[in-house]
C-alpha cells in the first residue's frame, strides 16, 4: 500500500473484496436492478413496527448475508465499519452491539459506502485486519423524518429533489484472493460550492464529485479511458449533467464511461423526480450490480465515487450552505485486471 | 466564462425550473373546487339545518378537515398535495394535514413526547401567525 499525488491510496500487493451483499425496500426491487439484490422486501416496514427497525433489520440482513456467502463467521472478522444517515448513526451502532467484532463507525453521509470500503481496504492493506466488512444503509422513511419533513405532509416537491433509496449494503475486505480487486482509493476534499437548497443536493454534491475525479486523474496520471465505467453515488439528473460539464470544463471527456447510481436505480417512470439518493443509493448499485457484472466480464475496472451532501438541518435553517464531499474506490474484476497506469 | 468562474449563478441554467403556469393553473382549480365544495357544505348546513352563517361556516370547515386527516391517514394526502400544490397547502384541508401527518410520524415515540410533543411540528407556525393574524385583523376590523 502507498499513497501517490495528494490523496490518492493504492493497494498493490491484493486486497480484495470476497463477497457483498444488497438488502432492499419494495421501490428498489421493482426497479430494473432489481434481480441483482440478496434480499428484496415487499413492504416499508420490512416486517418491523417502525421504519428505524426496518432500516437496522435491512443492514443486519446485509452483514448476515454477505458473512454467509463469503463462508466467515462473524468472530472471524477482525474490524466492521459501517454508518448511516440517522442522528448519532443509530443504525450502525445497533447493528454492530449485536456483533462480536470491533467497530468503528463512519458519517459521511451518501459517501459512506465508498467510505468504509476505502478504509476497510486501508486498514487490511495496513495488516491492522485480515478481514474488514464494511457497510452502510438509507431508508426514505427515517431520511425523510431526519431531514426533511413527515412523510405524509403535503409539499409539492420541486424536479431537483432526490428519492432516498430504502436498502442496506455490506462487503467483505480481505487479504485472501477473491473475486474483486480493490486498486485504488481516493478520498475526497470537503467542497463547498455555495449552494443552500435541501431539495437540489445533486447540483450541491457535483462539484465535490468533480474535484475527486480530476484528483483521482491526477495524482494516477489515468484519464476516463482508463476505466469501463465511472459511477457517482446520488447526483441524480441535475449533477450528472453538471459533473460531466465541470470535469469538460478541466479537458476529461467523460461522457462515453460515465453513469449514475440514482440514474441506474430507478426506472425512469418510477415516481422519484431526479432520482435516487442515500448511503444505500450507491452501496445497493455496487454490492448488488455492479460487483456481479464485473464478476461476469462486463467490466474489468471501475471507478465508484460515492457523493455525500453533509446536510445537517440545523445549518440549513440557519442559512448556511451545504458541504458535499465524495470518495472514489477503484475496483477491478480479479485475475484479469487491465495495467494501471503507472 | 463556465461553470467554475461562478458556479452559483452558472449552475441555474442546469436547474429545471418549476412549471410555475401549470402549478398556478392546478392550485387555482383544485383550490377553488375544495373552496367551491365548503361553500356548499355551509349552504346546506344553513339551509337544511338553520345553522346561523358563522355556525355553517365553521362544520364546513370541520368536514374538510376531517376528510383531509382521512385522506393523510391512508397515505393520499401527499400524493394529492404533489399535483395541487399551494391548492391543497394554502387550505383548512393542508393545515389538517401538517397536523395530523405530525402526529402520525411520531407515534413511534408514544402518545405524549410523540403525538402530543410533535403534533405541532409542521403545522404550528401556521397556527401561531394565524392567531396572531387574526388578533390583529380583529382590533381594526370590529
Amino acid at each position: 500500500m502507498k499513497r501517490v499525488g495528494k490523496q490518492t491510496w493504492v493497494f498493490d500487493d491484493g486486497v480484495y473484496i470476497q463477497a457483498a451483499a444488497a438488502a432492499v425496500g419494495p421501490l428498489e426491487a421493482d426497479g430494473p436492478l432489481g434481480s441483482y439484490f440478496d434480499v428484496c422486501h415487499r413492504d416499508l416496514y420490512c416486517g418491523e413496527a417502525t421504519w428505524e427497525l426496518a432500516e437496522r433489520r435491512l443492514m443486519r440482513e446485509a452483514v448476515d448475508c454477505c458473512l454467509q456467502k463469503a463462508g466467515v463467521s462473524a468472530e472471524e472478522v477482525d474490524l466492521f465499519l459501517a454508518g448511516d444517515l440517522l442522528n448519532q448513526n443509530a443504525t450502525s451502532n445497533y447493528v454492530a452491539r449485536e456483533l462480536p467484532i470491533p467497530f468503528l463507525c463512519l458519517f459521511g453521509a451518501c459517501s459512506t459506502s465508498m467510505q468504509t470500503l476505502a478504509a476497510a481496504a486501508a486498514f487490511v492493506a495496513g495488516g491492522l485486519a485480515d478481514r474488514a466488512l464494511a457497510a452502510t444503509s438509507s431508508h426514505n422513511a427515517t431520511a425523510e423524518r431526519q431531514f426533511r419533513y413527515p412523510t405524509e405532509l403535503g409539499v409539492q416537491k420541486p424536479k431537483t429533489a432526490t428519492f432516498t433509496v430504502t436498502g442496506a449494503g455490506a462487503a467483505l475486505v480481505g487479504r485472501a484472493p477473491g473475486r474483486w480487486r480493490v486498486r485504488a482509493a481516493t478520498i475526497g476534499k470537503v467542497v463547498d460550492a455555495g449552494l443552500k437548497n435541501p431539495l437540489d443536493m445533486g447540483a450541491a454534491m457535483a462539484p465535490a464529485a468533480a474535484d475527486t475525479i480530476e484528483q483521482h486523474f491526477r495524482d494516477l496520471g489515468v484519464s476516463p479511458g482508463d476505466y469501463d465505467l465511472i459511477v457517482t453515488g446520488d447526483l441524480s439528473r441535475v449533477g450528472s449533467v453538471i459533473v460531466r460539464e465541470l470535469l469538460a470544463e478541466s479537458g476529461y471527456d467523460v461522457t462515453d464511461v460515465y453513469n449514475d447510481c440514482g440514474l441506474m436505480i430507478y426506472r425512469p417512470d418510477q415516481k422519484v423526480f431526479a432520482g435516487g439518493s442515500g448511503c444505500a443509493c450507491s452501496a445497493v448499485v455496487t454490492y448488488g450490480y455492479l460487483l456481479q457484472e464485473l464478476a461476469r466480464g462486463t467490466f474489468r475496472r471501475l471507478f465508484v465515487v460515492a457523493t455525500g451532501a453533509l446536510l445537517s438541518q440545523t445549518m440549513v435553517q440557519q442559512k448556511q450552505s451545504i458541504p458535499a464531499i465524495a470518495h472514489g474506490v477503484v475496483i477491478e474484476a480479479a485475475g484479469q485486471e487491465p495495467d494501471l497506469p503507472p | 466564462m463556465g461553470l467554475k468562474s461562478d458556479y452559483v449563478r452558472e449552475v441555474k441554467a442546469f436547474q429545471p425550473s418549476p412549471p410555475y403556469a401549470a402549478n398556478a393553473v392546478k392550485a387555482f382549480f383544485v383550490g377553488g373546487m375544495f373552496c367551491a365544495l365548503a361553500q356548499w357544505l355551509a349552504d346546506w348546513y344553513g339551509g337544511t339545518f338553520a345553522a346561523s352563517p358563522l355556525e355553517a361556516h365553521l362544520w364546513a370547515s370541520m368536514v374538510m378537515a376531517g376528510l383531509a386527516i382521512v385522506l393523510t391517514a391512508v397515505g393520499k394526502y401527499d400524493d394529492f398535495s404533489q399535483f395541487a400544490g399551494a391548492g391543497a397547502t394554502m387550505l383548512i384541508t393542508g393545515l389538517a394535514n401538517a397536523i395530523a401527518s405530525a402526529a402520525i410520524e411520531h407515534r413511534s415515540e408514544g402518545w405524549t413526547a410523540g403525538v402530543a410533543g410533535q403534533m405541532l411540528k409542521a403545522g404550528g407556525a401556521a397556527v401561531i401567525y394565524g392567531l396572531i393574524a387574526a388578533y390583529v385583523l380583529g382590533l381594526v376590523w370590529p
